[in-house]
């Protein structure tokens, strides 16, 4: 039980650690990162390399953007089988669906509720 | 001054301005909170399968993630993400919540220039390429998958 949280913690906090040497060594912006860590999480998943890391750390792997992109990709593979060639379009986002629903409306809701503060840099 | 010459002065001054996060803390911060989040939506998915136990293990994930975005929303509508984004890093961008921060924060940032305009137009303002480019990849590995 601990064991599988201690897992989750370095799995996830190791993923995001990626994240930040790249900030550090490339400057790079927050969109890139993420556009970057969907991709990638996409392509572990096409060859089967994501599945065994979702195994092994939980949410350690399925919390991290890669997640999403791992989602994408195992949502695409798996209506193709159902599906076939319409499962090419509808396979990655019925998958996601769920994620990008709740962020758009949740997203809509508090924006109307609460008003921007002033940033302070 | 040739353009060349200039563009690399400009560029000399522009790293000379541009603030550094060349600190080590910076990536210690960002594993310590990304694995706390981690970590959270792991607790977060134990206590559903143990409250419902006939939630399959992957709706349980599904289900966790939705709530890990609707706390990162309400976080960013009360100015408190961006607090933890400014010494986390990476550590509050990659995770989930961190996508959910992208959509939230410019959506609240652009409401004064119009619900429709303002609002839903710059909600995907970063939210956009993640979307687009996640649904390329997905049929590309759709399309390579079908010819397997």
């Amino acid at each position: 039980m601990w064991l599988m949280y201690l897992k989750v913690f370095l799995v996830g906090g190791f993923i995001c650690m990626l994240g930040q040497i790249l900030i550090i060594k490339t400057n790079i912006t927050s969109a890139r990162i993420l556009v970057l860590f969907v991709v990638i999480g996409a392509l572990l998943e096409a060859f089967g390399l994501y599945e065994p890391i979702v195994t092994f750390a939980g949410a350690g792997a399925t919390v991290p953007i890669t997640g999403f992109g791992r989602s994408l990709a195992k949502g695409a593979i798996q209506a193709v089988k159902e599906k076939g060639i319409l499962g090419i379009f509808t396979g990655g986002l019925t998958a996601t669906a769920g994620g990008i629903a709740a962020a758009v409306i949740f997203a809509y809701i508090f924006a109307l509720i609460f008003s921007s503060k002033t940033k302070k840099f | 001054m040739d353009v060349k010459e200039r563009n690399k002065k400009y560029n000399e001054y522009v790293d000379a301005k541009v603030p550094k996060t060349k600190n080590f803390p910076t990536l210690i911060y960002a594993y310590l909170v990304g694995g706390v989040i981690c970590m959270i939506g792991q607790g977060i998915q134990d206590i559903l399968l143990a409250l419902f136990p006939s939630l399959t293990l992957e709706d349980a994930g599904a289900w966790m993630l939705i709530i890990l975005i609707f706390f990162a929303s309400l976080l960013t509508g009360l100015g408190w993400y961006d607090r933890i984004g400014v010494f986390a890093g990476a550590g509050s961008i990659v995770p989930i919540t961190g996508f959910s921060n992208s959509i939230a924060s410019p959506a609240i940032e652009f409401k004064k220039e119009g619900i429709i305009f303002g609002l839903c137009v710059k909600m995907f303002s970063i939210a956009g390429p993640v979307i687009v480019n996640g649904v390329a990849i997905s049929v590309l590995v759709g399309i390579v998958y079908l010819f397997l």
